[in-house]
């Protein structure tokens, strides 16, 4: 069990910087996660945790050892890879069993622990398969109980669930928590889903184009996120381009460009909505299920009269596509009361709450 | 100095790979080089000046000859090849899979033996050509094969396999619903044969043809019986070092070789440049049942007599092997069969000799080819460094170079002390031969490895050296066991090819150490045909047993890393 320290580290391919001035602390027994869209440079930094590749500059720390030049095979991490990477020559038990007997353990003791780690897997009774003859989800499992068994510091998962199908990345999800939480280890886990990360993890480091926007909880990510591009990344949302107008002690005032026209939005003053040290462009950003809809004109700030556009039915959920002015926005609303009996080309009000708008910085694009 | 540990590690990989093609690759290739700079004591370019404006033109003629011949046998094996790969992989009808696979006979002949079996077959004292004499109370033989007709029939023999074989991958890896959705937006039959499905084979052919020009380029053993006095360049070299003449003969070999390593090059770049080939899942072969009952069974009888025609040199090889030597002379057709030659084989320790030689010339060389082969091709297929395609370039030379020019690359080299000969003179010494058997199958054996290895995802290496093991640890006990059938089958080929192998062994054989493909060639001289088949027989068998070994119990198509 360590705690892993990634201290101001940069790593290139020639030329392009695929990490950046990566700064991160993962607390012992954390399960971390990585998330960003493909290409964002968080399977680099994996495997850099992993050792398969070395920083370009910067240092890398499991506890208060330096490790950043350490060659792979003395880390003591265990890693999951997107396509398992099971020994196809090896049995099941083999498998699992290869990291004890790079350890050189006694015969008793080894067979002790792999059929135990093969136990909390619940694939007991496949020992002596081939892997090829296991499914994916079972596939999963001996990749698991192979990077569990040697009792790693550090648990490495790189994009475990991608290659199962949606039912069984939902029992696969509930069985890495168990597992993570029964041996209470530190995990790294890679992913582009969204929902996998928020669902999951302690922890959540946004990344785009080698650059970590953001560190933290999957509530704050979704409700405070540090910029455009964790607001969008994560979730559905409504981005409005804003100026601001005036800051007063208890409203932030910001004008939103409304096709020809422009109107006025209160925000609430709190730290929660607008940092003042966000400086540039500015966006207003407020998620789909926090606007109200209303059906007859009532007195409040941030009200506007608007035309339904289309209405897209989910269940639970109706989206549903409000045009005021030359605003669109998304309107996510729950299959109950009003929203039921609404269609396309009626009238109605949408109200967005002062506290439920965040004015973020715009970095979208390129990156920079 | 190197602070990368992986770096350092690579480099220590990649020197002995580096060392061995430079000692035996690229420095002989030097030495034959600069011996054609010399001229009378002097160096000049006055080699090639002769071989150019040289009044009697052989060289010119021969160079001619040789790149006449290779372009017809391109036509005429892609002819017979690329519609046969069409028939076996598009229609269905009875007896397909056995024809299919029946068409790849040829690749079981080594050379020589397979150009023994056609002089037998259709030379002026062949069996056919006679037995239609006798049939039809004919004065002459009706037609006998000999010169260029000769040397084409053979190569189209032989080499349409290469066009049948990587059309045939190719048709099948075609997904089918590019025709279909051809079909779909209306185009007719015709229409999407020339604008879908040609242009998709158009790589497979380029490469074929490319690697059949190649290949008849380098041909020795089919005009070296068959040519009479037609000169081609691969002959004129032998000619010219059995005469003494050492600096005309690195002259052509220097010409032969610029002409093949340009082709190396170039169809490097056309199989690296990006084309259009998709790679789409799961792909069915789709083939048509043929039910018109009389183009069924019109297609079933060609395949017949084209089987009887595949397989009659193999027949004429194994009949003539059951002649007692002595038993037939004057008369048109043997007339005693018995095992003697094979029981000959077996008790006389001369004749048995050649065989014992060429199976421990062989076995050195493929031990070293084993070696050599997994180690490179790990370093050119899992490690990065600077240089690669350099060193990639170096190990397929030996491929693209002629086997003569391979021979007399070694006289040059190796009749003078050198530091990777130890100090010693080679050249007429036992190590000259499996070195050349070594040198000529180093891409076989590395490209049959690499094929593997590409197969091999990278994170099982990471997945093994995460979970603690050191590099070597990880290959023997996962990168080895995974990629050995591959390699096994490679090797073994590599094996097979050796004792057969007849164009280096002919510059390079000494007495004490002569292989069996010269031994045939002696016994051939002394017209003891039954003893020459029976050798040929014995290489028959090697090759088809390895293929077996290699299908059944590797499960790879071992004759696929031939071409």
């Amino acid at each position: 069990m360590a705690s892993i320290n990634i201290d101001n580290v940069q790593k290139a391919f020639g030329k392009v910087m695929a990490v950046d001035h990566l700064n991160l602390d993962i607390k012992d027994g954390e399960f971390f996660t990585f998330l960003g869209p493909s290409g964002c440079g968080k399977t680099t930094t994996l495997r850099m945790i992993a050792g398969f590749y070395y920083p370009t500059k910067g240092v890398v720390r499991f506890g208060k050892k330096d490790m950043t030049r350490v060659p792979p095979e003395k880390r003591n991490t265990g890693m999951v890879f997107q396509n398992y990477a099971l020994f196809p020559h090896m049995t099941v038990f083999e498998n699992v069993a290869f990291g004890l007997r790079v350890r050189k353990l006694g015969s008793k003791e080894l067979k002790m622990r792999v059929e135990d780690v093969l136990q909390k897997v619940r694939l007991e009774q496949y020992a002596d398969r081939q892997v090829s003859q296991l499914s994916g989800g079972q596939q999963q499992r001996v990749a698991l109980a192979r990077a569990l068994v040697i009792e790693p510091e550090i648990l490495l998962l790189d994009e475990p669930l991608s290659n199962l199908d949606a039912k069984l990345r939902d029992e696969m999800r509930s069985e890495i928590l168990r597992l993570q939480k029964d041996y209470k280890i530190t995990t790294i886990y890679v992913t582009h889903d969204q929902s996998e990360a928020l669902s999951m993890s302690d922890r959540i480091a946004v990344f785009n184009f080698g650059v970590c926007h953001q560190v933290g909880t999957p509530s704050e990510i979704y409700n405070e996120p540090a910029n455009d591009f964790v607001a969008g990344f994560i979730g559905e949302i409504n981005l409005l381009p804003v100026k601001i107008e005036k800051i007063e002690r208890e409203y932030i005032y910001v004008i939103v460009q409304n096709g020809e026209s422009s109107s006025e939005l209160a925000v609430r003053n709190a730290p929660f909505n607008y940092k003042e040290e966000n400086k540039g462009d500015l966006a207003l950003s407020i998620r789909p299920e926090s606007i109200n809809i209303l059906d007859k004109e009532t007195e409040g700030k941030n009200i506007f009269k608007g035309t339904i556009e289309e209405v897209q039915f989910f269940g639970s959920l109706i989206n549903i596509l409000v045009r005021t002015g030359g605003l669109q926005l998304q309107v996510n609303a729950l299959n109950s009361g009003l929203s039921r009996n609404l269609e396309a080309g009626s009238e109605v009000w949408v109200e967005l709450p002062d506290e439920q708008m965040r004015i973020i910085p715009v970095v979208n694009g390129d990156g920079s | 100095m190197i602070k990368n540990r992986d770096t350092r590690f690579t480099l220590l990989l990649l020197i002995p790979v580096l060392l061995v093609l430079i000692a035996y690759v690229l420095y002989p290739s030097l030495r034959t080089f600069m011996e054609s700079l010399q001229k009378d004591g002097s160096m000049t370019f006055g080699n090639y000046s002769d071989f150019f404006t040289q009044e009697s033109k052989t060289n010119l003629e021969a160079l001619w000859n040789s790149v006449y011949i290779s372009i017809l046998s391109v036509l005429v094996s892609a002819f017979i090849g690329i519609p046969l790969a069409f028939i076996f992989n598009r229609y269905d009808f009875p007896g397909r899979g056995f024809f299919a696979s029946a068409a790849i006979m040829p690749i079981v002949l080594p050379s020589l033996v397979g150009v023994m079996a056609f002089m037998f077959l259709y030379g002026e004292t062949g069996l056919i050509p006679n037995a239609i004499k006798d049939l039809f109370g004919l004065d002459e033989v009706p037609f006998k094969i000999g010169g260029v007709s000769g040397i084409l029939i053979v190569h189209a023999y032989t080499m349409y396999v290469y066009f049948y074989m990587t059309v045939s991958s190719a048709i099948n890896k075609i997904d089918p619903s590019l025709e279909e959705a051809a079909y779909n937006l209306g185009a007719n039959r015709f229409k999407v044969f020339w604008k879908i499905t040609f242009p998709l084979l158009t790589p497979a052919i380029v490469a074929a043809s490319l690697l059949v020009f190649m290949i008849s380029m380098a041909s020795f053993s089919a005009p070296f019986l068959l040519a009479g006095g037609y000169r081609v360049l691969s002959l004129q070299i032998y000619f010219s070092k059995i005469n003494g003449d050492m600096e005309v003969a690195a002259t052509q070999s220097v010409i032969l070789s610029i002409v093949s390593i340009s082709f190396l090059l170039f169809m490097r770049w056309y199989q690296n440049r990006k084309d259009y080939r998709m790679a789409s899942k799961g792909i069915g072969a789709h083939r048509s049942e043929v039910n018109h009952p009389l183009l069924k069974w019109i297609l079933v009888f060609t395949g017949v007599v084209g089987v009887i025609i595949l397989l009659l040199p193999h027949f004429t090889i194994l009949l003539l092997s059951l002649v007692p030597d002595g038993t037939w002379t004057w008369q048109t057709y043997p007339s005693v069969f018995n095992f003697e030659n094979y029981r000959l084989l077996y008790q006389d320790p001369n004749i048995f000799k050649p065989l014992k030689n060429s199976l421990i010339l062989s076995f050195i060389a493929t031990a070293g080819n084993l070696i050599f082969g997994v180690l490179a091709s790990y370093v050119l297929v899992k490690r990065k460094f600077v240089g690669k395609s350099f060193v990639d370039i170096l190990v397929m030379i030996p491929w693209a170079l002629p086997a003569t020019v391979i021979g007399m690359n070694l006289i040059f080299a190796f009749n003078e002390p050198t530091i990777f000969s130890f100090g010693n003179i080679l050249v007429g010494t036992f190590w000259i031969l499996p070195l050349a058997y070594f040198i000529r199958h180093i891409p076989l054996v590395v490209r049959s490895t690499n094929a593997v290895l590409e197969q091999l995802d990278d994170s099982i290496e990471e997945a093994s050296r995460s979970l603690g093991a050191k590099w070597f640890y990880t290959f023997r006990k996962v990168i080895l066991p995974l990629i050995l059938p591959g390699v096994l089958s490679g090797t073994l080929l590599a094996f097979v090819e050796s004792v057969g192998e007849f164009p280096t062994s002919v510059l390079l054989y000494t007495i004490s150490n002569r292989p069996i493909s010269i031994e045939i060639m002696n016994q051939l001289r002394m017209f003891n045909m039954g003893q020459a088949a029976a050798y040929g027989m014995i290489q028959i068998s090697l090759i088809a047993l390895v293929l077996f070994i290699s299908n059944k119990f590797f499960g790879v198509k071992a004759e696929k890393s031939l071409s």
